[in-house]
């Protein structure tokens, strides 16, 4: 694909979560994990999106990147770092209330309306509520071809072939434009920022607008009823050497 | 209620998590219809008849569903939704791709990767990498659920058989297309229903070790391979090994750690396994605290040992 022909916009949605690194801790009324004075960061499937996306505007095949966060004042962090990153436009839909993928694949929508995208990129899954959702629910919405899962991408002349991770190895799939792909961990690894980029980005656009003008209901779907810790496993023993360990697993009769 | 179960399975057999996915359906209470979508699927759809509790089969068999895309798949499940109460699939790469589809287009959230039922609208599902479980609600009418296969055993099959009916794909264009797969083979049990699992990281070190080391232990356990994300990115492993948050779930009766430190997203895979046992040379390796046996050393002499005095 050569220059004029090049996509011309990709959207990235990225959420913000605790940062990967952080053990996560219930809180002891059971109503949620703490979150406060814990490092929040780019979800790292969403990062893996914003390197992909802004690494096919780097070979020409895409115009404009373009991201959008769904949530309060300070996601925005995470959009400037995507825009050192190489994105050239961010939008902040801002709310302070939990949004659940449903609500959160219609919001998206919403700015898929006004960006009109070739190409949408999400991570498969934030890592905080696990959930593996969002990307399949704005593809049936937009009634667009879907690739879950990516871990490789070729742009062609107006379609993408991905080649997506599957229970039993790889799958590829050619999907027209305009489509969805969601990210696996191995598509790429993401990039570091530069210092000079990073100022950069502190001047690159950035919209904000709140969750009550998109029109859409944020009514919850599921309560959540209590958060509790998982069981804690037993400590075991170290074994003084192979015959010793060998003998724990029969006595635990497990060999 | 009725219940829609959507079917896994690669073309040939039916999925054990399938199996799974029925107990899961069985604890939800009700009627059970499993949907086996496909081409070619009769030998499936009689399969899935004889799973017990299994009240009917639905087969549809189309070329357009030979590789379980989401965008028919999804149609169908939308279009039979209608006479259910639930619409449900195991958790595994195909469940995970369609049924968030299938939730956006009826306009419920789904609940994802449920582990425990409750009652027929409240669950229990892993968050955080399995270092919390919620217990959540759903106020949808339509219930639209995947299932970790992990946390519920399979029920059994070759039962009574249950009656088995046709229904249709929707005529429709579908836009994504197949292009071509690469399936791994082996010879080894699977990853997710073996009763023993042995795992490499990336104290392994090469691609070789895995077979010179770890696959001897394996062979004389008859168990699955599994791996960690730095061994799978070292390209030490192919990709349908990775165990964790973002890779299978397993819990075997017994899961061998070699070479792997036991980072959360790693813990989140396996942490339900009944005996875990780490061979590690790092005593202060995280994967000790979950480890009920552990063995601290050189692993290139330890699973040798290992094989050898298993005799
Ligand atoms: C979003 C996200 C998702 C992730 N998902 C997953 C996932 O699904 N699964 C997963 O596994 N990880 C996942 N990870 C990665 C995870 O955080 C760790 O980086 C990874 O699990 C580390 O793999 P490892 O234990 O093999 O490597 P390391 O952490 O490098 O550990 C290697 C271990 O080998 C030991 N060792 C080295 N040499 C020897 C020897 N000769 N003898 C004995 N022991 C030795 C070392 O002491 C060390 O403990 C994810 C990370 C992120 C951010
Ligand atoms: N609040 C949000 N803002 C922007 N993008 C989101 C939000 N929630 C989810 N996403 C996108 O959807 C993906 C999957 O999230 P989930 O379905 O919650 O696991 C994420 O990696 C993001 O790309």
């Amino acid at each position: 694909m050569t220059g004029h022909d090049a996509m011309k916009k990709i959207l990235v949605p990225i959420k913000m979560v605790l940062d990967a690194n952080m053990r996560p801790r219930v809180k002891a009324d059971g109503s949620g994990v703490d979150l406060s004075g814990m490092k929040l960061s780019i979800n790292p499937f969403c990062e893996i999106a914003v390197e992909e996306a802004v690494r096919l505007k780097e070979k020409g095949l895409a115009e404009e990147v373009v991201v959008v966060s769904i949530g309060p004042a300070k996601v925005q962090d995470i959009l400037r770092q995507a825009m050192a990153m190489g994105a050239d436009r961010a939008r902040l839909i801002e709310t302070d209330q939990p949004v659940e993928p449903l609500a959160a694949a219609k919001l998206i929508r919403t700015a898929v309306a006004e960006e009109t995208p070739d190409l949408v990129i999400l991570g498969k899954q934030a890592v905080d509520d696990d959930c593996n959702q969002t990307g399949q629910m704005l593809a049936a919405l937009l009634d667009w071809p879907q690739a879950t899962f990516a871990s490789a991408l070729h742009v062609e002349a107006d379609s993408v072939k991905v080649t997506r991770e599957v229970d039993g190895g790889h799958q590829t799939l050619v999907l027209p434009l305009p489509a969805v792909v969601t990210t696996d961990l191995r598509l790429n690894e993401p990039r570091h920022c530069a210092l000079p980029n990073i100022m950069k980005a502190r001047k690159k656009p950035l919209d904000v607008r709140p969750v009550a003008e998109c029109g859409v209901d944020m009514a919850a779907h599921l309560n959540v009823l209590s958060v509790r810790p998982p069981e804690a496993r037993k400590a075991g023993r170290c074994a003084a050497n192979v015959n010793e360990l060998v003998g724990d697993l029969h006595a635990a009769g497990v060999i | 209620m009725t219940i829609l179960l959507l079917a896994d399975h690669d073309g040939q057999t039916l999925g054990e998590a399938t199996a799974r996915a029925v107990s899961a359906a069985r604890d939800m209470g009700g009627v059970i219809h499993v949907l086996v979508a496909g081409e070619n699927v009769g030998s499936i759809a009689r399969a899935a008849a004889t799973v017990s509790g299994v009240d009917k089969v639905l087969v549809a068999d189309d070329p357009a569903l030979a590789h379980l895309l989401a965008e028919p798949v999804a149609e169908l499940l939308v279009t039979l939704s209608v006479d259910y109460a639930a619409v449900i699939a195991p958790a595994t790469s195909v469940g995970k791709d369609i049924l968030p589809r299938v939730a956006a287009r009826r306009d419920v959230m789904q609940v994802s990767d449920i582990t425990r039922v409750i009652a027929a609208d409240t669950f229990e599902r892993p968050v955080y990498a399995g270092n919390a479980i919620e217990t959540v609600q759903s106020t949808d009418e339509l219930k639209v659920i995947t299932i970790r296969s992990s946390a519920f055993d399979a029920a059994p099959q070759g039962g009574e058989s249950a009656p088995v009916e046709s229904v249709s794909l929707p005529a429709k264009e579908w836009k994504a297309r197949f292009e071509s797969e690469a399936l791994t083979k082996s010879e080894r049990p699977e990853l997710t229903s073996a009763r023993i699992v042995v795992s490499g990281g990336r104290g392994l070190g090469s691609a070789q070790a895995f077979e010179t080391v770890l696959a001897p232990l394996a062979e004389h356990l008859h168990a699955a391979i599994g791996a960690s994300r730095a061994a799978v990115d070292a390209n030490y492993a192919p990709n349908d090994l990775q165990v964790g948050q973002t890779g299978k779930i397993v819990a075997p009766e017994l899961y061998i750690a070699v070479g792997i430190s036991g980072a959360i997203q790693h813990l989140a895979g396996m942490k339900d396994s009944k005996v875990i046992v780490a061979i590690n040379k790092d005593p202060d390796a995280p994967i000790f605290q979950v480890a009920d046996f552990g063995l601290v050393g050189d692993l290139f002499t330890i699973v040798p040992e290992l094989v050898q005095a298993l005799g």
